[in-house]
């Protein structure tokens, strides 16, 4: 029965998701119409327009046909993964994210690694000591790292700790695991900033909450241990509402990604969107848009799905997206 | 901060009472900043010892000094005038996407909030959607293909503000919709409207205002990223993000040329945080949970 109602939920919600996607890529197709000018002269960016050139780009884009079955068409391709050809390189779009998202995925993972392992303690500590001087200073900090935005973090990390000291390398990203580990490790902080302090908010707000519940007393009273009553209690209750924001701090790291590779120079996606942007390259910030939407779809499908093993409760009526 | 702290009773209206004392420096240094900041953005170009633009390209690049309290970027422009002037930026576009999220979130939450029905389960979906939408993100692929700068990136943003917003008024006035002087009021024969506008609206005002603060931070860490990719103001209008990326090449010859507008930058949006979060705490001892 109960597996059953798993498997209809989850069901539902990958069905749910997928038709957002359909209607995300939909918006992402019109982003070429949007773009000033006509299709052609987007496609055709700087080079030269002669009429058998504008017959071959109509041709292969289906120019004539109505926008529906453009889009179809151009649907067809990104299912395959061909989402067409950068106007400035003439490289597929898809080889030009496949070589750069290496380093995002890289620095992502990193400062995501830092913001969960400083942040959730943090927040549990500030809890636990709601409303005293460790909890106003943990807040503080909080506070401070949602008021930075991550490229100005960047810049006081890179002058501080790369100029001034000389500890860290200023651009690039290295050859080789520890190389770049090296390398990634300012920008990476740089993220995590903003990123922990929203974590670290999420987990203090859950956590006060949770432990003002009377099933904590009731353990307190029963004299099981305080780590265990934080941990097994307490987080673990607290971790739903966390967990749910998932997809707002993922959002978060990818558009702090886009900010930070621009100030450490990294050949990220987000260097190569920023690029893009500054060159009319629609074909390119189309592939961008649909990774990201794919990418921030797909996390929320793993976050209902860690949700079914952190709160057995939920298997249906959660709201849709 | 006092020094001895009296040990939480639990009770609420000692609780609150503490809390209304407690943060008066730090709130009045950032009242004061913010001040500052908002009379730059007025007055800016009055109050700028240079002009911002003046490029002096025999000069170029020159640490602090005398004439150029933090130095000069590479075109030889006085870096603390510029500072001054691009207040004006780091003011107007938050402003605006407070003030309209504030305008249109309010109207659509209090709607959804009295009214209910399908308004309301349409606010409530978008809000959903929206929550967890990278915002800046959205706006540097909109700005960057249909171009239009700053005025799109504004629009863009509150278009993503509001729903967010209807969903925390639209939830105050759930709060508010059952107690008796609702009633009594609506039974006097009181038009929904005026119900809705001269007598739930003023009782969520602390709750409004916190939210319009705190949207006020996010809109200028939003839009200063914005510049600082160069998708913002024009080129030659002095703003902090912008600033930053321009002078970023210069952390070597005049550091303050990028580390003044990160400083003013990370200031404003503290200030307005803290403000915000005050506002916020002083209404209800839910903590700063948003």
């Amino acid at each position: 029965m109960r597996a059953r109602l798993i498997a209809i939920f989850l069901i539902r919600r990958a069905l749910a998701l997928l038709v957002l996607l359909l209607m995300i890529s939909f918006l992402v197709f019109g982003l070429l119409y949007l773009a000033p000018g006509n299709a052609i002269q987007v496609l055709l960016g700087t080079h030269p327009a002669s009429r058998s050139v504008i017959a071959a780009l109509t041709a292969k884009y289906h120019l004539g046909d109505s926008f529906f079955e453009q889009y179809l068409f151009w649907l067809k391709g990104a299912i395959h993964l061909d989402l067409g050809v950068s106007i400035q390189t003439g490289q597929t779009v898809t080889t030009l994210i496949g070589g750069r998202i290496g380093v995002t995925i890289f620095l992502g993972i990193y400062a995501f690694l830092i913001s969960v392992l400083l942040g959730v303690p943090g927040g549990v500590i500030a809890a636990m000591r709601n409303r005293t001087v460790a909890d106003r200073a943990i807040v503080g900090i909080s506070l401070l790292g949602v008021s930075v935005p991550a490229f100005v973090s960047g810049v006081f990390l890179l002058y501080l700790l790369a100029i001034d000291a000389g500890w860290f390398p200023i651009y690039g990203p290295g050859t080789g695991f520890v190389d770049e580990l090296w390398h990634l490790t300012l920008p990476a902080f740089a993220l995590a900033i903003g990123v922990m302090a929203l974590i670290l908010k999420l987990t203090r707000a859950a956590m006060v909450t949770v432990l003002e519940q009377d099933y904590i007393a009731f353990a307190q009273s029963r004299g099981v241990s305080p780590a265990r009553v934080i941990i097994r209690h307490g987080l673990r209750n607290a971790l739903g509402p966390i967990v749910t924001a998932g997809g707002l701090i993922l959002g978060v790291v990818l558009t702090g990604a886009v900010l930070v590779e621009q100030v450490f120079a990294l050949p990220g996606i987000g260097s190569l969107l920023i690029t893009a942007v500054g060159t009319k390259d629609v074909p390119v910030v189309q592939g961008f848009t649909l990774l990201a939407a794919a990418i921030l779809i797909g996390a929320n499908f793993l976050i209902d799905l860690c949700y079914l093993f952190i709160d057995p409760r939920m298997t249906t009526g959660r709201a849709a997206i | 901060m006092t020094a001895i702290t009296a040990p939480d009773t639990g009770f609420v209206g000692l609780a609150s009472k503490r809390g209304r004392r407690r943060p008066s420096l730090l709130i009045a240094v950032s009242t004061l900043i913010m001040l500052l900041v908002v009379a730059s953005a007025i007055f800016g170009s009055l109050l700028a010892p240079q002009a911002a633009n003046a490029q002096n390209l025999l000069y170029g690049v020159h640490p602090s000094s005398a004439q150029h309290l933090l130095g000069t970027d590479d075109f030889g422009r006085d870096i603390f005038s510029r500072l001054i002037v691009g207040a004006r930026a780091a003011v107007i576009g938050p402003a605006l996407i407070a003030i309209g999220a504030l305008v249109i979130g309010n109207a659509l939450g209090l709607i959804a909030g009295y009214v209910g029905g399908r308004v309301d389960y349409f606010i409530m979906r978008l809000a959903d959607l929206v929550w967890a939408l990278p915002g800046l993100l959205i706006a540097i692929v909109v700005v960057g293909v249909i171009g239009g700068g700053y005025y799109v990136a504004v629009v863009v943003l509150i278009v993503l503000t509001f729903p967010v917003d209807a969903r925390i008024v639209r939830g105050a006035t759930l709060q508010q919709r059952n107690m008796p002087y609702v009633e009594a009021a609506a039974t006097l024969g009181l038009s929904p409207l005026r119900l809705m506008i001269r007598h739930i609206w003023p009782n969520l005002l602390p709750l409004v205002m916190a939210n319009t603060f705190l949207n006020f931070a996010f809109s200028l860490v939003s839009l200063s990223g914005l510049s600082f990719l160069g998708l913002g103001v024009p080129l030659n209008t002095p703003d902090w993000g912008g600033m930053l990326a321009q002078n970023l090449p210069l952390l070597q010859s005049n550091a303050l040329a990028c580390l003044a507008p990160a400083i003013a930058l990370v200031l404003t949006a503290t200030s307005m945080n803290l403000i915000g979060d005050w506002t916020y705490e002083r209404l209800s001892d839910r903590g700063r949970a948003r």
